[in-house]
């Protein structure tokens, strides 16, 4: 019956594609399990027990250690306040770049003039330009500004690097805005920022989630800059993990070490977990017309 | 009294083409003005120039004796409808229509009257609170209208607002828009690629090709006198015939040859026309050929011809001839005995007769 062994052969190919998904999943999870069990252990059990066994005691001891005792040189304060340092420097920077790329992508999308192509292909190639070029020019800069070493000098450079992705976004979603648009709201009486405000911004929540969710993780993991253009106190936590991990005396503390990068991870996957939906929606979106 | 809407000498190039070419228009209060032509004709930018949202290149635009050649959209006392309805998708239908009061800083119970008011109007009041996302293409257009009805305006401007309907729709809102026009007492300036729309709705035609106006005129006009062969052909459906002839002077009028497969010459004797050149070519609607015995007038000549096509479409049937190598639609009534391959007595009323010069297709009559 050759209509029967046609579906015994769906059936195993189906079987098989699962257990191979499968295997993929156990391999990509395998370094998140092995960190999370580990961050739970202690040095003890961490030297006697085997790498990928579960913890035989759970203790949160080396977790409260990495957020408020671990010692990054001669400070011995965790990662808490460099925690914060990311904070305050990833949300204002997010906020301004995505706004201004909102604005930036409007105004090449909808508000057609001369050169207009030639300063969005400019900032499209700022996208492209290595972190490591503009590492002495930024540092000129940001000492002339004053900003040396403070957190609001990262804002800014933070804010300069990702404007030509945040408006490479907008544009790509608002160039499928009717242009009727525009002129119906221009015929209505309302002006450049309130066109913006009223009709393009309330449209624009799924190229602001994909947006806000791209410059945080950016921000947020950047390391080079945060190494280059901080100074003790105003480090980001990405440098601060580095530090920890690196200036080890005595026993090296996997479990601390462990603790502490799950901690430096969190926010971004906290991120993709509360909006990844609209992550894949908004990034399709600029494909179909509405 | 003054025209409500003056376009002088208007130019308007992109870069390097000319896209509008010295237009003058004028319409008077009241007026219902249609603007058509073929896809890229201009008509739309026209609009567009008229409405302020593209910058003119040369000549001057006035709208209620005003210069608004510069003056911005919002100011130009206008209202305007588009061809995708343009309707703010975030915000209700009520918003829809009060967004360029609220623009305006008009108080709040002057926004609420006016559009209890237009929905009235329209009746789209039950659709106030729902977005455009949730509307059928036919409703959409109302709101539209609707948020171009509450300004109140000198001037309506619409932009092939009924293209995006179904046919059936399509010739239901044409009538609205009609009645419309009627009841305000409105002036509104009409952009179509749609001939029998600007038929049906205007009271001044303006026929555009290439960005040059080719004929202005009331639609009795532009049908029955078209300027020249484009103009023919565009308006009017089934299109005029139009047919290479040979022309010779004889006594008060004209004899009028036309060439047939086989060397047998059809001759027309034309008693009205006269002074024509050897060749023309002879332009006739096919409401004005008829079955032998069914119309009768002073300049009315019959011809036998060979039927080549029958074509019955319900009230008229029409009947295709091959003359001067090219097919000539009659227009009969729909009981004809018109059989493919067989002869018919065909009569011609020449007193509707458009003459055109071949190489220019001037008007000759």
């Amino acid at each position: 019956m050759p209509h029967r062994q046609n579906r015994l052969g769906r059936i195993a190919l189906r079987w098989g594609l699962y257990i191979l998904l499968g295997l993929f999943a156990l391999y990509y999870l395998m370094p998140l399990f092995v960190m999370v069990t580990t961050s739970l252990k202690s040095l003890e059990e961490i030297r006697t027990g085997s790498l990928v066994a579960l913890p035989r005691d759970v203790t949160f001891e080396p977790w409260r250690t990495a957020w408020a005792h671990a010692c990054t040189g001669i400070q011995c304060e965790g990662l808490r306040p460099y925690f914060w340092n990311s904070v305050m420097l990833a949300v204002p920077a997010v906020a301004i770049s995505t706004l201004l790329g909102a604005i930036n992508g409007y105004v090449v999308a909808q508000w057609r003039f001369k050169g207009a192509n030639i300063i969005f292909s400019l900032m499209l190639f700022g996208c492209f330009i290595p972190f490591q070029v503009v590492l002495l020019p930024m540092a000129r800069v940001l000492g002339m500004l004053g900003l040396a070493g403070s957190i609001s000098g990262l804002v800014f450079v933070h804010v300069i690097y990702g404007i030509g992705f945040t408006t490479l976004f907008f544009r790509n979603y608002y160039v499928n805005i009717p242009v009727e648009l525009v002129k119906a709201a221009k015929v209505d009486g309302a002006g450049f920022f309130r066109i913006f405000w009223a009709i393009f911004l309330p449209l624009s929540l799924p190229i602001i989630v994909v947006t806000v969710i791209w410059q945080f993780t950016q921000i947020w993991n950047d390391f080079l800059f945060g190494v280059s253009f901080s100074q003790a106190g105003t480090q980001p936590i990405t440098v601060a993990l580095n530090n920890i991990v690196n200036s080890t005396t005595g026993v090296k503390e996997y479990n601390v070490d462990m603790a502490a990068a799950i901690i430096a991870a969190l926010p971004t996957l906290l991120v993709y977990v509360v909006a990844g939906k609209y992550f894949i929606r908004g990034l399709t979106a600029g494909s179909v017309k509405g | 009294m003054a025209p409500i809407l003056e376009v002088k000498n208007l130019v308007k190039n992109f870069g390097a083409t000319e896209v509008l070419k010295d237009i003058n228009i004028a319409i008077e209060p009241g007026e219902f003005l249609v603007l058509v032509g073929p896809s890229g004709c201009g008509k739309s930018t026209l609009l567009n120039c008229i409405a302020g949202l593209e910058p003119i290149t040369g000549g001057s635009v006035e709208i209620g004796g005003q210069d608004m050649t510069h003056v911005s959209p919002k100011d130009r006392n206008i209202a305007m409808v588009f061809q995708s309805y343009a309707l703010y998708p975030t915000m209700t239908v009520a918003k829809n229509i009060t967004f360029g009061m609220k623009v305006r800083g008009l108080d709040q119970a002057t926004q609420e009257r006016k559009l209890a008011e237009v929905a009235a109007q329209l009746q789209i009041e039950e659709l106030l609170n729902r977005r455009p996302g949730q509307l059928s293409g036919g409703q959409r257009q109302r709101v539209a209208m609707g948020r171009a009805l509450v300004r109140d305006p000198k001037l309506f401007l619409f932009d092939e607002p009924l293209s995006n309907l179904d046919a059936k729709l399509r010739v239901e809102m044409r009538s609205e828009i009609k009645k419309l026009h009627h009841n305000l007492d409105a002036t509104m300036v009409y952009v179509t690629h749609d001939q029998i729309e600007a038929m049906t709705l205007a009271s001044k035609i303006v026929v555009l090709k290439g960005g040059i106006v080719q004929q202005i005129g009331s639609p009795a006009e532009i049908y029955n006198r078209p300027a020249n062969l484009f103009v023919a052909d565009f308006m009017g459906s089934p299109a005029m015939n139009l047919v290479p002839a040979r022309a010779v002077a004889n006594g008060k009028g004209v004899r009028i040859e036309i060439e047939r497969e086989g060397g047998d010459t059809l001759i027309l004797t034309d008693k009205e026309h006269s002074g024509l050149p050897e060749n023309v070519v002879l332009g006739l609607r096919p409401e004005d050929i008829a079955e032998k015995g069914f119309r009768a007038g002073t300049n009315v000549q019959d011809a036998t011809c060979l039927v080549d096509m029958v074509e019955p479409a319900g009230a008229d049937t029409y009947v295709v001839s091959k003359l001067g190598g090219t097919m000539v639609t009659a227009r009969l009534h729909a009981e004809t005995g018109a059989k493919t391959g067989q002869m018919i007595d065909l009569s011609f009323d020449l007193s509707k007769v458009s003459y055109f010069v071949p190489e220019t297709g001037e008007r000759l009559n």
